[in-house]
């Protein structure tokens, strides 16, 4: 079910204050975030976020068309081995 | 055979199960343009006089309902968007698994195709012992 368009979007109340400062000092550094489920608003458009997925961080540079998705969508939490890859890993 | 919204050329059904072979149309929506144009979604489609079959492909334009290669075009365009930024559901698309999160432990066949077997590919080296 989505969600309730009463309440708009969700997006992380401090990470966007992060971004604010980040805008008005007219940097641009990597945020380090923990916060996967945050819509990616148009501020956010430019910036480089460093998401968790539960092990480390992947780097996800927010682009226009990024807009209206949530930041975990792109920092997979899930690793795919293929079967026989560790045989392939042995035999390199 | 009746030739209706470009190439399309629905049979001798009654046209409420013709149309839907438009791709784009389906039943439903079949059924709502047929109400609005004023047409017997029981008639044959053979017997559609050509002012009604202009009236389908008029209403079809008019509710900018897309079909055929502008459907198609739109569906690719918005796949297209989706495996540039690389988001989750491009990666379910690409290696074609569910996108919306169903499991995959049993079913999502219609995504995975045929059953096929993944055995475990031996090292050749393991059975001389020299790992």
């Amino acid at each position: 079910m989505g969600r309730s368009l009463k309440k708009g979007p969700f997006v992380n109340q401090k990470l966007l204050a992060k971004i604010d400062k980040l805008n008005d000092a007219g940097q641009k550094k990597p945020i380090k975030t923990w916060a996967r489920a945050s819509m990616i608003t148009p501020d956010f458009v430019g910036h480089v976020f460093l998401v968790h997925n539960g092990r480390d961080f992947v780097s996800v540079s927010a682009s226009e068309n990024m807009v209206g998705h949530r930041l975990g969508e792109f920092s997979p939490t899930r690793m795919f081995k293929a079967h026989g890859a560790h045989t392939a890993k042995v035999a390199k | 055979m009746a030739r209706l919204l470009g190439i399309e050329i629905p049979n001798e059904k009654r046209i409420e199960a013709s149309l839907p072979y438009v791709y784009g149309i389906g039943r439903p929506l079949a059924k709502k343009i047929l109400a609005e144009a004023g047409i017997d979604p029981g008639v044959r489609a053979g017997e559609l006089s050509d002012e009604q079959l202009a009236n389908i492909s008029h209403i079809v334009a008019a509710k900018k309902i897309p079909v055929e290669g502008d459907l198609r075009r739109e569906i690719s365009a918005h796949m297209k968007r989706l495996m540039s930024i690389n988001c989750y559901r491009a990666i379910r698309h690409r290696r074609s698994l569910p996108v919306r999160g169903q499991r995959t432990k049993t079913n999502a066949r219609t995504r995975k195709g045929k059953r096929k077997t993944v055995g475990v590919q031996r090292n050749p080296d393991a059975k001389a012992g020299k790992v």
